[in-house]
């Protein structure tokens, strides 16, 4: 395959079934590889797609500053396209992020503003959006409210997965700012009205959930609960062991987040094993495992891995 | 019949720090009623004008209970009720 550039590089990501974690060939699992993109994550997607619609309709132009509270692989999509395009790139993130994120962001250019660990992203988001009151001129893409961010799925990774696997019966992804559930939930729905749509949201460490009161709680405003089937809470041990058990069955190095999304996979595979049902269920491999190397998920046993993995935001 | 909830940082001040209480019911409506009666105040945290809080999530058995039957939704001895808040999270 020949692109003029990365970027033209994005999306069409292999489709590839996990013969051994499927539980029969009636119930087969699919892995979408959305590590295998410019930046190596799904965010790419997000980001290249809202940037391109900010610079279409006139919201960007050279030379502008972007605003994003992002500790992670959407800061470091919008970091590089910023790059390449001319613009100054400003991320908002937890101080308790990793290393290897800091140095990701800085490699291409972004500037870095810590908001509190306490409270995880939420603070991230509370300070990004006074920071963008106070610099009107700044662009805050904002992935958590830009319609762009799940159009992004609607166009490409849904109908990429129709196009694979047009027999499918479940899409299961992780629930963050709820962008790819709500996009390819939104295609696969005017698709395939019988298919499920299962989100699998990590579950933390109490750090994250450190709120001052309950009306402090942040839902994005992408999120629209009738898209989903389904919804389950996956604990950090479970999305760890999944991770291990996709290295050692079926090769595949994931970050942690992707382990969650198998759990919730695994569970309505059984599902259907149960009620006899036949079942494709893609899940998406959001980005591989480099970047999680530092947290000591991949070493020594999973008890020790558990522990070191408490009161981190893995994913 | 017990049912084991797990409750938040945030709500613990209610439950004398315990980071997990029983309570009995049928249904989750009927736990939390139940529960208030153990835990004054916890009801009217979980609750306004009898449906669940919009930045509360609870999940029974690690299932959100919005896609179950909410408040109707069946509970039963050892199974696990876990409370949350709505936060936006970790690394995007």
């Amino acid at each position: 395959m020949r692109f003029d550039s990365l970027l033209g590089s994005l999306g069409r990501t292999p489709l590839v079934g996990l013969p051994n974690l499927s539980p029969s060939p009636r119930v087969r699992l699919w892995a979408k590889l959305e590590d295998r993109n410019p930046t190596g994550s799904i965010k790419d997607r997000a980001a290249f797609y809202m940037v391109e619609q900010a610079e279409k309709d006139g919201r960007l132009s050279h030379g502008c500053t972007i605003l994003e509270p992002t500790s992670g692989n959407t800061g470091i999509s919008l970091a590089m396209v910023a790059k390449l395009r001319g613009y100054r790139m400003v991320c908002v993130m937890p101080e308790n992020t990793s290393a290897e994120r800091k140095q990701l962001l800085e490699m291409w250019g972004a500037e870095i503003h810590f908001s509190p660990a306490e409270g995880g992203s939420n603070e991230a988001v509370r300070v990004a959006k006074e920071m963008a009151a106070q610099h009107p001129d700044w662009v805050m893409l904002y992935q958590y409210g830009n319609p762009d961010n799940a159009r992004a799925h609607y166009e490409t990774t849904g109908p990429e997965l129709l196009a694979d696997l047009p027999e499918i019966t479940h899409f299961v992804a992780g629930l963050g700012t709820t962008g790819t559930l709500m996009g390819v939930g939104r295609y696969l729905r005017e698709q395939r009205p019988e298919v499920q749509i299962v989100a699998a949201e990590p579950r933390y460490g109490e750090l994250v959930y450190g709120l001052r009161n309950i009306d402090e709680g942040f839902i994005p405003e992408l999120y629209d609960e009738s898209v989903l089937t389904t919804r389950f809470s996956v604990p950090s041990d479970a999305a760890l062991k999944r991770t291990r058990e996709l290295l050692t069955m079926e090769g595949i190095f994931a970050g942690i987040s992707t382990g969650g999304a198998l759990h919730a996979a695994l569970g309505v595979a059984q599902k259907a094993v149960k009620a006899g049902e036949r079942a494709d269920i893609a899940f998406v491999i959001a980005d591989a495992g480099w970047k999680y190397l530092s947290t000591g998920a991949y070493e020594g046993t999973l008890e020790e891995a558990e522990e070191r993995l408490e009161g981190q935001l893995w994913a | 019949m017990a049912t084991e909830v797990r409750i938040p940082t945030i709500l613990r001040n209610l439950t004398d720090g315990a980071k997990a209480v029983e309570g009995e019911g049928a249904t989750l409506g009927e736990l939390i009623t139940d529960l208030d009666k153990r835990y004054a105040g916890i009801g009217e945290r979980l609750l306004e004008d009898g449906k669940l809080r919009r930045f509360i999530n609870v999940y029974l058995n690690d299932e959100d209970v919005r896609f179950l039957e909410g408040l109707d939704t069946p509970v039963a001895d050892g199974d696990t009720v876990t409370v949350l808040p709505a936060v936006a999270g970790g690394m995007r």
